[in-house]
């Protein structure tokens, strides 16, 4: 089995591949620890009730050799097992991880999940640690001790091991099934209620100002309250459970013992053979009897693999062809033809939209939110999928080539952009990562974000634990990127959401002086300075309804003079 | 145990009871341990007759049943101590006012708590079983070989002093990489989170072997933290073995030599590991047990202030001023605001007085006060000096929900619950289906409820239907309609992020909403200042000279 295996399956089976080695070495080791704790007890038990018939001491020696030779490996043996099992797990989640993430590049549907799903699905990656520390190596070590067990006692009475080997049979296969199978019928049930109950409380937080303004906040505690109660009704329903399988287990261990006794003194056997069956018994279930909560785990960890594997399978949102054209060179002409572009069964997001982008040239579209402007620019990106109509640059359809090359071509300042946890030097260079210092701060300097950047230093850690980036920072900071990757035709979405009106209206000044000469298409809701640019599509409803220049549009009524001279009202107040 | 914990857990009747049962059941359990090695050494020594397998038979279903009974007591403990400090949070919620860091709260309130279960059900009765069992166990081998018991109570300290010893020396070692561990398992979800990005400019691909790398290095980081930590572990698994080697060696000698009967020599080795057993179950429990400690703090932390907060500052319990006197005049003197952690004033001496039925915008650039003084006729902010001021009552006397009743308010990003668009427009209000009806037709929903899978049953919220801006706008506007005893309309831009169509709609239904009503409207758009008869400028904080309404006069 070698580590070169590039698919993307994620399954119990193959979250472990590749390190069948280390797998075994760390079953070994646990299974050694866990015999050495048997035989510990058994020898010292020999040795006592033996001792007790005042036997010669050499008699006696080999035992106590024994006794201390167990005593000290059973801790050597734990703590190597315990390294090499925790050391098997991180390599078996590192494949994991890596496995999912190769199985995300493709653009899928990811985008539109909530951001509490996507760490909901890192959190699921965890789960391989699980399934290989908590669940398969515990049970392979109970199993080899357990038979080993059985064995030990098969020598001094088969009917003893018999008895044996039913009594771990259930503490170790029905129990741990049961429990397994309880977890999954009771975590059903519970996950849609404490998605209620998190629900209700996001209204309670989220919604606290609307609910303390309308006096509504008894009313909204009291349902997270009864939220609360049915989830702790069920909490309590599956506590039920595992108390019984923690009482089931002590159960079956002692009365194992007891019968593993009755039967040996039925049968006559010595004092010291039946001291030995019995205390042999009695500790073989030491490494049996977790496995209860082992299962329990199980059934959670085989779940959260399905999720993953799930995830990995879904069809990317784009079909790539089999053998790639090679990708056309710029200068780029954009020709869009009765696009049609539709998200899952709904209405069309556009519509038969057409536009003809030649270099240099800039082109704005404008439209009320949900009309399909972001929806145009992922087409041209290619991360959705074209229904009918077509994308050509420089006549190729781009269903044609690969669409990481078209990225390479059509890109720039998407919705949403994301800081990751680095420096503001990596989050910027992540677009350029061969640019010189000059060009990452000549780009910096075009977003405006030079003094920003100079202030919070460029070796900040930004990001989630580290320095917070307000709204307006962050979209200059993806401007910053969209101008330092420089593509052929420059996509922006838009650039000045969440700025101040002031701010907004410089940055869309420097945007339009910057982009000068330069393939542009920009989505907008701001309409100041859009008279310098080639062309202005409106789009409403998934249709261009308007297109001309921006003389050609204030002339005509519609959508476009409207928001004008809304716009024109608010400069002058 | 936790401070703060255990007073409310001995606050709460439900908790302390589960509680005290379940420690009860796990200490009788672990006492029922020694009985049990009474009973099976005696039959295995030969002492007692094979009749004894019958009381042991008893004494295991016994233990058995305390394990059950242990189990089920202690998820009733935990979900109702889960529930009592659910309740504590939540009831916190206001007092937090509307910016506290809502995305926490919500994830402490949920899955957050969960880390407690560990600790109820699993650390504490284990540190109950240890701190009596083990005594129980060195008393009866006292009684029974004292040289057994000397080596017990010799070795058994060195459980906890080892303990100790390697958790201390090793502590800001492994506490520093823990909190690196904790950046490097923070890398993967931030580059699937960031992954349209890098998709965006050609790196998705690239960061698949960076995923692998750092991967590698947090592997390499673990296992040098778990090495030091698994010691301590080993220390224990060893003292215990190793004190069991050095009890049943001399017991054997001394049997052999005939100064030890079986019957003894078995009861010791049975009893001797029950002797360090708890000690090492506990220990094995702490890391998970520091887990729900640390959520135990973070929820605390939430909820404490509020105490300190409550007393410092006793509302009177003062009647609003009659309802029939009409809308009240709204009187600001000298007020100033100030939020914890920054130094200019959010609202600095401001006067200001809004006459009854008076229509008034508020504009200015962000961040100059605007919402502030919105939120303080709310009272979600207090001055912290000057008065406000309703019909000569000051608002800090005033019962706010009475209060609040007189006002209808449209944030700027009205929050929909997940309930349905009935209930959404109805919240807070007795309101029948008839009169939200209307109030959705003033509002303008009606034009598009119709359209909703389930109309006015519709679901929405996080997991329901998904509603554009101006949608959400005019179900807040619904909202306000929904209350026609509110005398003051306060709206917070209620058009800033809408397109021209929408915002018509919503001018067009705000207007007929501040018929006979005092209106306080913060404003940007134009068409919404021409509502108002007076227009008030905010900048920094401060009231510029108020400049009469442009509109009023082209009128």
């Amino acid at each position: 089995m070698s580590g070169a295996k590039t698919d993307t399956a994620i399954s119990p089976l193959s979250a472990v591949t590749g390190m069948g080695r280390r797998l075994v070495l760390a079953g070994l080791a646990g299974a050694a620890a866990d015999l050495a704790g048997v035989a510990l007890i058994a020898s010292a038990a020999w040795l006592i009730t033996r001792a007790a018939e005042q036997p010669p001491l050499a008699a006696l020696s080999v035992a106590i050799v024994a006794v201390r030779a167990f005593a000290t490996s059973r801790g050597v043996f734990r703590y190597g097992e315990r390294l090499a099992g925790h050391d098997v797990a991180l390599r078996a989640q590192a494949g994991t991880r890596e496995r999912l993430y190769r199985a995300l590049i493709p653009a899928g549907p990811l985008p539109q999940r909530g951001a509490d799903l996507l760490s909901r699905m890192v959190d699921d990656t965890d789960a391989v640690q699980d399934l290989l520390v908590r669940c398969l190596l515990p049970a392979a070590a109970a199993l080899i001790t357990g038979v080993a067990a059985v064995v030990v006692a098969g020598f001094l009475l088969p009917a003893a091991a018999l008895v044996l080997a039913v009594g771990l049979l259930v503490a170790g296969v029905l129990l741990p099934a049961g429990t397994a199978a309880a977890a999954r019928r009771w975590s059903a049930r519970i996950a849609p209620a404490r998605a209620d109950l998190a629900a209700r409380v996001a209204d309670l937080v989220h919604g606290a100002a609307d609910l303390a303004a309308y006096g509504a906040r008894d009313r909204a505690l009291a349902a997270a309250m009864d939220a609360d109660g049915r989830l702790s009704r069920l909490e309590r329903g599956q506590a039920r459970i595992n108390a019984a399988a923690l009482g089931v287990g002590v159960l079956a261990q002692g009365l194992t013992v007891v019968a593993v006794v009755l039967t040996a003194q039925a049968a006559g056997l010595g004092r010291v053979a039946t001291a030995v069956a019995a205390l042999t018994s009695l500790v073989a279930f030491e490494p049996v009897l977790p496995l209860a909560a082992a299962g329990e785990r199980f059934a959670g960890v085989v779940a959260a693999l399905r999720r993953l594997g799930e995830t990995a399978a879904t069809p990317p949102a784009v079909r790539e062809p089999a053998e790639p054209a090679p990708a056309p060179e710029p200068p780029l002409t954009v020709e869009v033809e009765d696009l049609v572009v539709r998200h899952g069964g709904r209405e069309p997001a556009l519509n038969g939209v057409s536009l003809t982008l030649t270099p240099g040239r800039r082109v704005a579209v404008v439209g009320p939110s949900g009309a399909g402007k972001s929806t145009l620019l992922s087409a041209l990106m290619r991360t959705v999928e074209i229904e009918s109509g077509s994308i050509r640059l420089n006549g190729v359809d781009v269903r044609r080539l690969s669409s990481d090359d078209v990225r390479a071509l059509i890109t720039g300042l998407t919705q949403d952009p994301y800081v990751f946890q680095a420096t503001v030097r990596d989050n910027l260079r992540l677009a350029g990562p061969e640019a010189s210092e000059e060009e990452v701060e000549a780009a910096v300097r075009r977003a405006r974000l030079d003094a920003w950047a100079e202030r919070t230093g460029w070796d900040t850690v930004l990001g989630e634990d580290g320095r917070t980036v307000s709204g307006g920072q962050l979209q200059r900071l993806a401007l910053a990127r969209a101008l330092l990757y420089d593509p052929p035709v420059l996509l922006l979405d838009e650039p000045a959401e969440a700025l101040d009106e002031e701010t907004a209206g410089l940055l869309m000044a420097d945007l339009l002086d910057a982009t000068r000469g330069r393939t542009t298409l920009l989505v907008t809701h701001r309409l100041r300075g859009l008279e310098q640019v080639d062309e202005i599509v409106v789009l409403e409803g998934g249709r261009v309804t308007q297109r001309g220049t921006h003389a050609d549009l204030v002339a005509v009524p519609g959508y476009y003079r409207d928001l004008w001279e809304s716009e024109a009202l608010t400069r002058r107040a | 145990m936790h401070k703060d914990l255990l007073r409310l857990a001995r606050a709460e009747r439900g908790v302390r009871l589960h509680l005290a049962c379940c420690l009860a059941a796990a200490v009788a359990a672990g006492l029922l341990v020694l009985v049990q090695a009474e009973l099976l050494a005696g039959v295995l020594s030969g002492r007692f007759a094979v009749a004894a397998l019958f009381p042991l038979a008893l004494v295991v279903a016994s233990r058995g049943l305390l394990g059950w009974a242990q189990g089920m007591l202690a998820g009733r403990a935990a979900t109702a101590l889960k529930s009592a400090l659910r309740r504590l949070l939540l009831g916190r919620v206001e007092g937090l006012g509307p910016s506290y860091r809502s995305g926490e709260l919500v994830t402490l309130a949920g899955r957050g708590l969960d880390a407690l279960d560990p600790y109820l059900t699993g650390y504490l009765p284990s540190v109950a079983v240890a701190g009596i069992v083990p005594l129980a166990v060195v008393v009866r081998l006292f009684a029974a070989d004292l040289a057994t018991a000397v080596i017990v109570v010799l070795t058994l300290p060195l459980i906890p002093v080892f303990g100790a010893l390697v958790g201390w020396t090793t502590k800001a070692v492994t506490e520093r990489q823990w909190r690196a561990l904790a950046r490097l398992g923070g890398h993967f979800l931030d580059v699937v989170r960031g992954l349209p990005t890098l998709r965006a400019f050609g790196r998705a691909r690239y960061q698949a072997s960076v995923i692998r790398r750092v991967a590698e290095a947090h592997r390499t980081a673990t296992m040098r933290t778990l090495r030091v930590a698994f010691l301590s572990s080993l220390v224990l698994e060893l003292v215990s073995s190793l004190s069991l080697a050095l009890v049943a060696v001399p017991v054997g000698l001394r049997l052999l030599s005939g100064s030890l009967d079986l019957h003894t020599a078995l009861l010791v080795l049975l009893l001797a590991p029950e002797a360090y057993l708890p000690l090492r179950a506990m220990g094995t429990r702490f890391h998970a047990a520091m887990e729900g400690v640390a959520a135990a703090d973070e929820a605390f932390a939430v909820i404490k202030p509020s105490q300190g907060g409550r007393e410092k500052r006793p509302r009177a319990v003062r009647p609003a001023p009659a309802a029939e006197s009409g809308p009240p005049r709204i009187r600001l003197e000298d007020v100033v605001v100030r939020y914890p952690g920054r130094e200019e004033a959010a609202l600095d001496r401001v006067s200001l007085v809004v006459e009854p039925g008076e229509r008034v915008a508020i504009v200015g650039p962000s961040g100059a006060g605007k919402s502030t003084l919105l939120h303080l006729l709310l009272g979600f902010t207090t001055p912290a000096e000057g008065r406000v001021l309703a019909d000569d009552a000051d608002l800090a006397d005033l019962d706010l929900d009475e209060w609040r009743r007189r006002l209808a308010f449209v944030p700027q990003r009205p929050h929909l619950f997940a309930a349905s668009v009935a209930d959404n427009i109805a919240l807070g209000s007795a309101a029948g289906p008839d009169e939200i009806r209307a109030a959705a037709e003033a509002a303008r929903v009606a034009e598009f409820a119709g359209t909703l899978p389930r109309g006015y049953d519709t679901v929405l919220g996080e997991r329901g239907a998904n509603l554009s801006a101006g949608q959400r706008q005019r179900i807040a506007l619904a909202r306000a309609f929904c209350r026609p005893a509110a005398e003051v309309l306060l709206l917070d831009e209620p058009t800033a992020r809408l397109d021209g169509r929408s915002e018509a709609a919503i001018v067009a239904a705000t207007r007929r909403l501040a018929e006979g009503r005092t209106a306080i409207i913060v404003a940007h758009r134009p068409a919404m200042i021409e509502l108002a008869d007076r227009v008030v400028r905010l900048d920094g904080g401060v009231l510029v000279p108020p400049v009469p309404a442009r509109s009023g006069e082209a009128r």
